[in-house]
């Protein structure tokens, strides 16, 4: 039997293997075994290349492999898990520059290729080097090293224009002639690299989640452009999978912020805002402190936790979960209600939540909790602030309206935990604060309910 | 009811990608003997049907998990490193090698990186009593 035929078949037995990998996803209890199934199809696919004849030197392969190893299980184990999103956001980071520099590699080995294979070249350059460059301006804005804010500037957009314009021009000049077109790839890869900069600057951190899904698409679709460049279908296949999860991810988000993905991608968030929060205050905000909320959570049949970026901030999930579990104790229901955009990317609280041991069955998506929060007897609000805005419901003059929230303001009681009577990301006033049922915890979320476990405990 | 219309949409949708991907290895026996390459053809037909699966497989993923769905599946797109495996190992000039280790290199991070941070929080997500 030839040996390019089994490698073949083993390359289908590796995407089965990814394919069924992520459909073990679709449930908490499935999903390790279905990313070891994956995990397990990747490491077929590597020793069945390993084996392939063509290859002769393998101490560069050890070099990159134990180098890339070193690195990866460093990473891995290392990463604080409210950093997940940097951690994600270089992962991408680094599949981009993997296949922009396979593309690249390929064309030093032969420059004599075709036209179609100096097009998907120059596609993967571009694609990868997009990924790559704006993978780590997102990373900057992630972990703080990089203002938040969006990057507008006069003319902006004709900048990016003419660098589109260049860089199909390149593509072009490229494509017809690759022989002695190694200047030209370079300026390509350069131009794309500028591009990838240029398309994350302008995007506000609030907007991150969005660009974390897809970048990582992208990541996906520059793996699907190098597979076509070395003619293998496991490229295409596993890095078609990845394009598709990121966009689907992407379009979650965007409908979460109840905006167009164009809208996250070309306008700053900061510039929307400013002219609808005229508002002012629309009423007294009642404060409340941990002796008097204790009754209230005593008394309590069911409580539902809503937690924002603020509870990973202030590190409240352990604190968070503690009082749970004392109010189950206690006899009441306890969940944790979690909005899609909630943390700095899709999911990230409840891998926060996760990891302060709350039980994934707790855990209750927006779409699940909105059509019975009115048996609710509490709503815990802690460090959210846009995502239970009911303006968004409301008010058809406030620039959040439209977004899905969670409808804390028809439970019983809605207790929100927060620093401070300020704004939230988006700059909106919240009208939930005002409400007769709402009662403001204000101080450190973490103290706050660490005061709270107290009382229970000394009742 | 539902369930069993799920199994057999799975079946068939794998079918198409079994059929898809062996396409280009006839193929490719094919060209050998013609002379002629229809692989971009193939390929892009790979393309479509992957990318299709992929919406199907993905929109069943609950919100809770998307964050290890988003690193699991930024370790598959660490796939790159089989070709650049190859890249690496090829002999051929010194740019192209030196390019393809780093490629590797990166791959590598990718894929391991990838999985074990996944792992590490997949493993978090209990059920209660667990």
């Amino acid at each position: 039997m030839n040996l390019a035929l089994v490698i073949n078949l083993v390359y289908i037995v590796a995407s089965v293997m990814f394919i069924f990998g992520l459909k073990m996803l679709s449930s908490p209890a499935t999903a390790r075994q279905g990313n070891l199934l994956s995990a397990g199809g990747m490491g077929l696919a590597i020793i069945f290349t390993l084996v392939n004849q063509h290859i002769i030197a393998y101490q560069w392969i050890v070099l990159g492999v134990v180098i890339g190893t070193v690195v990866g299980v460093a990473a891995a184990r290392m990463i604080e898990m409210t950093a997940m999103p940097e951690m994600v956001t270089l992962l991408n980071g680094s599949g981009g520059l993997a296949s922009l520099l396979l593309g690249w590699s390929e064309y030093q080995r032969n420059q004599e290729v075709v036209v179609f294979s100096a097009f998907v070249i120059a596609l993967t350059a571009l694609i990868g080097g997009v990924t790559f460059s704006g993978s780590i301006i997102a990373w900057g804005k992630l972990s703080g090293k990089l203002d938040g804010k969006p990057v507008l500037f006069n003319g902006q957009q004709i900048v990016n224009m003419l660098l589109l314009l260049a860089i199909l021009v390149c593509i072009i000049f490229f494509t017809l002639n690759p022989i002695n077109g190694l200047i030209i790839f370079l300026v390509l890869i350069g131009l794309a690299l500028i591009l990838g900069v240029m398309s994350v600057i302008p995007i506000g951190g609030a907007d991150m989640p969005v660009v974390i899904a897809l970048l990582n698409s992208y990541s996906g679709l520059a793996a699907c452009a190098a597979g076509f460049v070395i003619e293998n279908n496991l490229l295409i296949v596993a890095g078609a999978l990845v394009g598709a999860s990121g966009i689907i991810l992407t379009n979650i988000m965007c409908k979460a912020m109840n905006r167009s993905l164009a809208n996250v991608l070309f306008s700053g968030f900061g510039s929307v805002v400013e002219s609808a929060t005229g508002q002012g205050e629309q009423g007294e905000a009642k404060p409340i402190n941990t002796e008097d909320t204790y009754p209230i959570l005593e008394a309590a049949a069911s409580v539902v936790f809503v937690p924002g970026y603020g509870l990973a901030v202030a590190q409240a999930q352990h604190t968070a979960r503690e009082l749970g579990e004392l109010l189950e104790e206690n006899g009441a229901e306890v969940k944790y209600a979690v909005h899609p955009v909630a943390g700095r990317m899709p999911g990230h609280m409840n891998v926060l939540l996760a990891e302060a041991n709350v039980p994934y069955d707790q855990l209750v998506e927006m779409d699940d909790i909105n059509p019975i929060m009115e048996t609710v007897d509490v709503c815990m609000v802690v460090g959210a602030n846009d995502v239970v805005n009911p303006a968004a419901r409301e008010d058809e003059t406030s620039p959040l309206y439209g977004m899905p929230i969670i409808n804390v303001d028809m439970a019983r009681t809605v207790i929100v935990l927060k620093r401070s009577l300020g704004v939230g990301f988006a700059g909106v006033q919240n009208p939930l604060f005002f409400k007769d049922n709402t009662r403001m915890l204000l101080g450190d979320a973490k103290s706050s309910i660490q005061g709270l476990v107290r009382e229970f405990k000394e009742a | 009811m539902r369930h069993l219309k799920q199994i057999t949409y799975t079946i068939f949708v794998t079918l198409l990608i079994f059929m898809a991907l062996t396409t280009p290895v006839l193929a490719a026996q094919e060209a050998n003997s013609s002379g002629e390459s229809l692989t971009p053809i193939y390929l892009a037909f790979i393309l479509a049907l992957s990318i299709f699966l992929g919406f199907e497989l993905i929109s069943k993923v609950p919100a809770t998990l998307h964050t290890p769905l988003m690193s699991g599946s930024n370790a598959i797109s660490g796939i790159t490193l089989v070709g650049a495996l190859l890249a690496a190992g090829y002999d051929s000039e010194m740019s192209a090698t030196i390019l393809g280790t780093l490629a590797v290199t990166f791959a590598t991070i990718n894929v391991v990186g990838g999985y074990m941070v996944t792992d590490r929080m997949l493993e978090m997500f209990k059920k209660k009593g667990d």
